[in-house]
C-alpha cells in the first residue's frame, strides 16, 4: 500500500474531475482505478466498500471516502485550502457552491438529446456570463488581490479555473467580457502545481466523448 | 436590527427546511421574511442581496449567505453540530451528503406530472429503505451509541431526522424494517430544543399542498 490516495471512478471526469483538480492543486499524489464494466462496478458494492453503492469513491487516510463534496471538504480542510476561519469558510463554500451547480449543467450536457444540445450550449454561457462569472470578476476588482478569498490559495480558486476551462472548451469566447477573469486564468495556470496537471501526461482527464457516455450507460444503467 | 438570523424564501419547506431545522436545533431564534410573488424575488435580486440571484438567503452575522451547503456549514461549525475534528467532520459530510440526495427526491415529488407521481413514489421508497436507511440502521447497530457521529449530537442526527419524518409522511410505515432508526427518531425528537421545534407553532413548515404548487412556481419562473 502506498499510502497515496486511491481513486475509484470512470477513466473520464465526470463527478471525479473537481478531486483530481484539488489533489493535483495541493501537489498530492495519487493514484487512480478506472471502472470499465459493470461487473467491476457490482464488485464494489458486494464487497461493501461503497457507502451508498455509488462512486466517486477516494481512499484515503484509512477511509472509504464517498460522496464527491465530502472528499473536497477533507481535501480542502487537510491541505490548508480552505480560509483560515470560519467567515473565509463561509466565502470559499458559497463560492464553491455557485461554481459547482455551473459544473452541472456540463457534466449532463454529453447525455443531452442531440436536438437539445445546441439550447443547452446557450443556457450554459447565459448562465457563466450573466449569472457566475460576473459575482467573480467583480470579487476579484474590488480586493484586487491575486485570489478569491483571503488573499491566499484556496479551494474557490482551483475550482474556478476548473470551471472556465471546462466553459472555454465549449464557449471559446465567454471569457471575453472579463479582464480580471482572464488575469485570473493566466495566473493560476502558471501555478506551478496547476501548470503540471494542465500538461500532458497528468492525470487531467480529455471532455467526454462518446464513447465516454456509452461506457457510463453501460456501467451504471439501472 | 435584532441580531437575529434573517431568512429570505417562500413561506413553505423547499431548500430553506433543512437550515429552519439546523438553527432550531441549535437552539438559536430567527425571523423570517417570506417571498410571496415573483416580484418580491426580483427585488432582493435588483437589491444586490442574492449573489447569484437565489434564494435560500441568510443574512447572519452581517453577511449575506446564499447557497444551501454554504449556510448549513456556517451554523453547524458555529454551533458546534460538526464533529470535533476533520474525520469526524469527513463521516458528518458523508452522511448529511446522502440524506440530501434523498431530500431532493422527497422535494421534488409534488411537482411531479400527474402521471409520473406513483413511479417517482415508488423510486423514493426504493431509495430509502435500499440505499440510505441501511446505511444509518447499521451505523447505529455497530457503535450503538446515540447519535450517529463521535457519540455527540451533529448536524447528521437533525437531517436524519428531517428526512426520517419527511419519509414517513410519503409512506406511514417506510420505517418499519428499521428499528434503530424507530428508536433514534423517538430519541432525537425528544431532545429539548427539537421537541419545541415538531410542536405547533414552531417555525417548522408544513408539506407543500398541491393547490400551492402554482404560487410557487410562478415565483421561481
Amino acid at each position: 500500500m502506498s499510502g497515496k490516495p486511491r481513486l475509484t471512478y470512470l477513466n473520464g471526469r465526470g463527478r471525479m474531475e473537481p478531486v483530481r483538480w484539488l489533489l493535483a492543486a495541493a501537489g498530492v499524489e495519487f493514484e487512480e482505478i478506472f471502472l470499465e464494466t459493470r461487473e467491476q462496478y457490482e464488485k464494489l458494492i458486494k464487497d461493501g466498500v461503497l457507502m451508498f453503492q455509488q462512486v466517486p469513491l477516494v481512499e484515503i487516510d484509512g477511509m472509504k471516502m464517498v460522496q464527491t463534496r465530502a472528499i473536497l471538504s477533507y481535501i480542502a480542510g487537510k491541505y490548508n485550502l480552505y480560509g483560515k476561519d470560519l467567515k473565509e469558510r463561509a466565502l470559499i463554500d458559497m463560492y464553491v457552491e455557485g461554481i459547482t451547480d455551473l459544473m452541472q449543467m456540463i457534466l449532463v450536457f454529453p447525455f443531452s438529446p442531440p436536438e437539445a444540445k445546441e439550447k443547452n450550449i446557450d443556457s450554459i454561457k447565459e448562465r457563466a456570463t450573466n449569472r457566475y462569472f460576473p459575482v467573480f470578476e467583480k470579487v476579484l476588482k474590488q480586493h484586487g488581490q491575486d485570489f478569491l478569498v483571503g488573499n491566499k490559495f484556496s479551494w474557490a480558486d482551483v475550482q474556478l479555473i476548473e470551471a472556465i476551462l471546462a466553459v472555454e472548451e465549449k464557449i471559446p469566447a465567454v471569457l471575453s467580457g472579463f479582464p480580471q477573469l482572464q488575469a485570473f486564468k493566466k495566473r493560476m495556470s502558471n501555478m506551478p502545481t496547476i501548470k503540471k496537471f494542465l500538461q500532458t501526461g497528468s492525470p487531467r482527464k480529455p471532455p467526454p466523448d462518446e464513447c465516454y457516455v456509452e461506457t457510463v450507460l453501460k456501467v451504471f444503467k439501472k | 436590527m435584532s441580531g437575529k438570523p434573517k431568512l429570505y424564501y417562500f413561506n413553505g419547506r423547499g431548500r430553506m427546511e433543512s437550515i429552519r431545522w439546523l438553527l432550531a436545533a441549535a437552539g438559536v431564534e430567527f425571523e423570517e421574511c417570506f417571498l410571496e410573488t415573483k416580484d418580491d424575488l426580483t427585488k432582493l435580486q435588483k437589491d444586490g442581496s442574492l449573489m447569484f440571484q437565489q434564494v435560500p438567503m441568510v443574512e447572519i452575522d452581517g453577511m449575506k449567505m446564499v447557497q444551501t451547503r454554504a449556510i448549513a456549514n456556517y451554523i453547524a461549525t458555529k454551533y458546534n453540530l460538526y464533529g470535533k475534528d476533520l474525520k469526524e467532520r469527513a463521516l458528518i459530510d458523508m452522511y448529511v451528503e446522502a440524506i440530501i440526495d434523498l431530500n431532493e427526491l422527497l422535494m421534488i415529488h409534488i411537482f411531479q406530472p400527474a402521471d409520473k407521481k406513483e413511479q417517482h413514489l415508488a423510486t423514493i421508497v426504493d431509495k430509502a429503505t435500499n440505499r440510505y436507511f441501511p446505511v444509518y440502521e447499521k451505523v447505529l447497530k455497530d457503535h450503538g451509541q446515540g447519535f450517529l457521529v463521535g457519540n455527540q449530537f451533529s448536524r447528521a442526527d437533525v437531517q436524519l431526522l428531517e428526512t426520517l419524518l419527511m419519509a414517513e409522511e410519503c409512506k406511514p410505515d417506510i420505517l418499519a424494517k428499521f428499528p434503530l432508526l424507530q428508536s433514534f427518531k423517538a430519541r432525537i425528537s425528544n431532545i429539548p430544543t427539537i421537541k419545541k421545534f415538531l410542536q405547533p407553532g414552531s417555525q417548522r413548515k408544513p408539506p407543500l399542498q398541491e393547490k400551492d404548487v402554482p404560487k410557487v412556481m410562478k415565483i421561481f419562473h
